[in-house]
This record gives structure tokens, sequence and C-alpha cells, in this order.
């Protein structure tokens, strides 16, 4: 069994009276456990879309998908949440760090919102900022850190809960290539150790070190 | 997320925007303490005025002439109504079982001058007794006595007030003072019972009553003022005067009899009933604080539309959001509601402390409610900001700037 599988997903906006964008016509996708997938395509061809409905952000418009044989599409807002926050791992383009915490308690929060114990928290933040080798910015708040450093945070942010799966979408987008070319390592690494990685980019240098590439044109697999 | 990590959130949330928070709860400071200043003021009148009138005298009956309703404490004398005459009193003290005495009291304002100095004031006309049954005491000289209303003699005894403006705080009382047209001889000067509520007690000038009859031409009592010999006769001797004086008075019921507990409870429900407009007007400052509070809380989630869609992101229920900003303006409504509190006890017991002029009595329940109110306006108002929040669409958060 596939950890996921989206069969015919579509998503289409419908912008005022009878606009219609449709975002994407029909993606079949399976990605196996363990993969380490990159997602290329123009820009505007629905890639943060198709990574948002698979990060269960966003819901399709019609199609199935099913998390670890499980169909998401009947969920309730609460059950997205608790697979958001168990399952998924999410690592943005623009880092999407809180400024006002420290690179810990950013870390933490995945480990709040599963309710696990403070001191426990603490721990398992520490250990995970030391993985990214971050251990001695932990009390450095975003604004006071550099992108790359700020991406490593949110990598290690996306780890905490030990999700299945880790999407990220043009996580290097922001970065100059020295810092991308660290995160792309943390990846990597992640991913030989049995980590399963979605990754959009729009660099095919980092693309080709995924296993699989999957194109995307006009919200269509091509 | 626990409970502690919220309050932890909220904590650090209002922490962080110090100056913002405090100017947001000032209406609710503002109002919480506002109704307890008011409600200790009303509760502090209310034992004053029990207090006051427990110490003019006890088991008095006041005879006043005309029908009032029941709850009216006024009695209004119109020309319909027959008036109590001298002789009611008479009548009074004569036949009534358990009467000790039966006081005919005329009322009239009128001028009282010596040489230069002179006072607009109460000219009270009594018997003898009055000063024993309002447990008035003299600072000098002697009382009104029973042989200076027989002969209606022109004698007055001066409050203190009174005494002060026409002859100054230590000069004798002299042999001559002038009320309206006519001489008196100040024979003596009451121990002084101060302010109450307002009401100068001592702005008065007692002469017997047979010489407030010529003084005011009239013999229309104000009232009669009956003492009881014990409390327990009071019910006997209010059903026994009224068939005395409705029989005299061809068997109509134009007067009203009053006892002191009954006037009492009178004022006492008219101050409690102020009391509770009066608090109610503050409560209004209550809700402004409350839609203040709404307010930040709706800057407040706008401002973290981006913080919102982030913690959605790694995990957030919509309860947790909701939960989340909830905390930040009950906590916010209870800090204004502890700081009222502060400010409207210390302010009442400043108040207690420092002047007898405002009777203040701290209603500790006032506190609690007030408290309670606090929370409730955080909750009420609070409620849709967070709502707003919690439905934010993750995706459009996270997009927002
Ligand atoms: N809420 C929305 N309402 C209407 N149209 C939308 C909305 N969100 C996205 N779109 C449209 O969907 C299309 C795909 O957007 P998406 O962000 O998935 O593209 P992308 O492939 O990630 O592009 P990029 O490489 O620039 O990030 C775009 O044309 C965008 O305008
Ligand atoms: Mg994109």
């Amino acid at each position: 069994m596939p950890l996921i599988e989206l069969k015919d997903i579509t998503k289409a906006y419908t912008l005022g009276e009878s606009r219609r964008v449709d975002v994407l016509r029909g993606v079949s996708i399976d990605v196996e456990k363990g993969e380490f997938i990159a997602i290329m395509g123009p820009s505007g061809s629905g890639k943060s879309t198709l990574l948002n409905i698979i990060g269960c952000l966003d819901r399709p418009s019609s199609g199935i998908y099913l998390f670890e044989g499980v169909l998401v599409s009947e969920k309730s807002d609460e059950e997205l949440a608790s697979i958001r926050n168990g399952k998924i791992g999410f690592v943005f383009q623009s880092f999407n760090l809180i400024h006002k915490f420290s690179a810990m308690k950013n870390v933490e929060l995945p480990l709040v919102y599963a309710g696990v114990r403070e001191s426990q928290r603490r721990e398992t933040a520490a250990r995970l900022l030391e993985k990214v080798g971050l251990s001695g910015r932990a009390g450095h708040k975003p604004p006071e850190l550099s992108g790359g450093e700020q991406q490593r945070v949110a990598i290690a942010r996306a780890l905490a809960n030990n999700p299945a799966i880790i999407l990220a979408d043009e996580p290097t987008g922001n970065l100059d290539s020295k810092s991308g070319a660290e995160v792309m390592d943390i990846f990597l690494s992640l991913h030989r150790q049995g980590a399963t990685v979605v990754m959009v980019t729009h660099e095919p240098r980092l693309a080709e070190m995924a296993g699989r590439i999957i194109h995307i044109r006009d919200g269509e697999v091509a | 997320m626990d409970a502690l990590e919220v309050f932890n959130s909220a904590k650090d949330s209002l922490v962080s925007n110090r100056l913002r928070s405090t100017l947001t709860v000032l209406g609710i400071i503002i109002g919480v303490a506002a109704v307890i200043l008011l409600v200790s003021l009303g509760e502090g009148a209310r034992a004053y005025i029990k207090r006051q009138l427990g110490d003019l005298g006890s088991n008095i009956l006041i005879i006043v002439p005309g029908k009032t309703a029941k709850e009216g404490g006024m009695h209004m004398g119109t020309s319909t109504v027959r008036k109590l005459r001298m002789s009611d009193a008479a009548l009074i003290e004569k036949r009534a079982r358990y009467v000790e005495h039966a006081v005919p009291i005329i009322i009239g304002t009128s001028w009282i001058k010596r040489g230069n100095k002179s006072r607009d004031t109460y000219v009270v006309g009594v018997t003898g007794p009055y000063f024993e049954v309002r447990n008035l005491k003299m600072a000098a000289g002697r009382a009104i006595s029973d042989a200076d209303v027989a002969a209606a003699r022109r004698v007055c005894v001066l409050g203190r007030t009174v005494k002060r403006a026409i002859i100054g705080p230590y000069g004798p009382l002299g042999d001559s003072v002038t009320i309206g047209n006519a001489r008196f001889r100040p024979i003596g000067e009451m121990a002084p019972k101060g302010v109450a509520l307002g009401f100068d007690i001592d702005d008065v000038v007692f002469i017997p009553v047979t010489s407030a009859v010529e003084l005011f031409d009239t013999d229309w009592l104000f009232n009669i003022t009956v003492k009881v010999t014990s409390e327990d006769k009071v019910p006997i001797v209010k059903r026994e005067i009224r068939k005395l004086l409705m029989k005299r008075h061809a068997g109509k019921e134009d007067f009203t009899i009053l006892s002191q507990d009954e006037m009492i409870s009178v004022m006492s429900r008219i101050l409690r009933i102020m009391t509770a407009v009066l608090s109610g007007i503050a409560a209004i400052s209550l809700v402004v604080g409350g839609i203040g509070i709404m307010n930040i809380m709706l800057v407040s989630v706008s401002e973290r539309t981006r913080e919102i869609g982030i913690r959605k992101a790694v995990g957030a229920t919509n309860r947790d959001i909701l939960v989340q900003f909830l905390a930040e303006s009950v906590a916010l409504s209870l800090a204004g509601g502890l700081a009222g509190v502060a400010v409207g006890v210390a302010i009442g017991l400043g108040f207690s402390y420092f002047t007898s002029a405002l009777p203040v009595k701290i209603a500790w329940w006032s506190v609690g409610l007030a408290f309670f109110f606090s929370a409730a306006v955080g909750v009420f108002f609070g409620v849709y900001p967070a709502a707003k929040a919690a439905a934010f669409d993750p995706i459009i958060a996270l997009r927002h700037e």
C-alpha cells in the first residue's frame, strides 16, 4: 500500500459570478513510503496547490485522496488538524516561523498541540535543533537568524512529531546557493534515514538528487 | 493544548503589549471600580441612616396629616384633608394606652437674627418631652419645659449651626434674638448631632409649640411624634391611635401613622433602588470596556493572521485557536476586573478613613459580582474575535503578510 494515493484530484476556484479557475485538473499520484520526490513545473501550474492538498491544509474539489489507506476527503477539519500535527511535516519557502518565539519554542509548537509535556518538548526540540546543526541558536528568535538558519529551524519543527511525510514547498527558494545546499543536504540525509520527502523546486540541479521527478503543467501531471 | 500552555500564551501576549493591554482594560477598571464604589456608598448610606434614625429615639410613631400611599414616606398636606391639631395630640396623650408622650410639632422656616448676624433656618415648635423622646442632649443651658409651653413663652433652644452663625462658637447665649418679628430669649444650646446625608440636623431652632402657633399663625401640626412605652406595644398603640383619631375626624382616615421602623425600611428601600440604578449605569462602563476589548482583539487577530496560519499548519485545531484568543480576552478583562477591584476598594477604604461626610461600607458581595461580570464581559466580547480567528482558512492565513 502506498503511503499516499491521489486519484483524479481536481481543484477549482470560482472567482466572482461565473469565472472559474481550474488549478488542478485530475492529478493522480502515488507516493511510496521512503520515496524522495521532486515536483517541478512552471509558475502557476498548481504545484503549491497540490502540495497543500497532500498536506491536508487544503481540500480538493473532487477526486480521491487516501493517506495510509484512509480516505481523507471525508475527514472533519479537526481530524485534518490532527493529521497535520502528527503525520505531516511542512516546510515553506518563506519559513513561516513565529517571530516572537525563540527557535526552541517554534520547534516545540507541534508538540504543544500534540499534548506533549513541557519537559519532554524541550528535550525533543533540543535534539532536533542539534540534528539540523543549530544547538547554539535555540534561544534566538527568527529575526536574529540567517535565512538558512531559519529554514533549518523550520525543518526541525517539521520533524517534531516524527511525521510520516515531509512536504517542502520550494524550501530553497529564498536562500542563497550555499544555504540552499545545506538545506538540501538535510533533506537527503533524512531521506537516507528512511524519511518520505516530497519537495517542490524550480532548480533542476536539486530535483535531480531526488529519486523521482513529477512534472506538473497546467494542473496536470505532464 | 493544555490549560497551563493556554494561560502562559495569553499572559505572554498581553505582557508583550503592556501599554495596549492597559489602555484596553481601562474601561473595565473604571466600570468595576465605579460599581464597587457606588454599591459601597449606597450600603454605607443605608447603614448610616439606620444608625442615625436609631439615635433619634426608639419606639416612636409619627402621625402625619393626609393619607399617603403606604410606600411613600412623604406626606403632602392638601387643603382637602383635615389637618392635625394640638387637640389631637392632647387626646392621644390622654386617652391612648401605652403612650409615654405625644408631642405636637409645628415646623416653619424663618430668619433668626441677633445684632447684624442672621440666618434662615428651621424653626421647630415642640413640647418639653420632645428632647427626651428624640434623645437630644443639651450642650449648655436648659431645654424647653412644660411651663414654657403652657405659658407660650418666647424662649428658644439653638442648634449648633445656628448658634455659630448668629452668636459665634464661644459667645454666651445672651438674652435676646429675633425670630420672624418676635423677640425670643435663648435658653439653651443643643449638643451637636452632625450632618446626615447632606442635611444639617444642627441647623435648627426649637421653641415652645404654643409660641410656634403664634409665630406662624397656625395650629396645623407638621406631625405628632408619639413615644410608645415599649417596642411590643407599638402595633397596639398604632391601632388605638387610629381608632381615636378616626372617631374625632368624622370617621375619615385622613392621617398616616408611620413607625420609625417603617420609615427606616422605606428609606432603606429607596436607597437600595438608587444604588441599583446608579451601579447599573456604572456597569455600562463595563460594556464599553468590553467593546474596547473586542476591538483590540479584532486588531490582534488580524495582526496575527499569519501566526494563526502557522499554528494551524502545525496542527492547531479550530478549537485550539478559539480557546487561545478567548483566553486572551478573558485574561484582559480579568486583569481589568482585578485592578478595578483594587482601585474601587482602595478609594472606598480611603473615603471611610479620611472623611465621615460620605459613609462608605465596602460591600464584599459587590466585589465578587463586579469581578464575575468582568470575566463574563471578557467571554462575551471575546467570542466573536476568537471565533473569527478560529475560522481562518490556513492557506489564506499563511499567505497573509
Ligand atoms: N485562492 C485562490 N483563488 C483563486 N485562484 C487561486 C487561489 N489560489 C491559487 N490560485 C491560482 O492557482 C494557480 C496555481 O497556484 P499555485 O500556487 O499552486 O502555483 P505554483 O505552481 O505553486 O506556482 P509557483 O511556482 O509560482 O509557486 C495560480 O494561477 C493561482 O493564481
Ligand atoms: Mg508555489
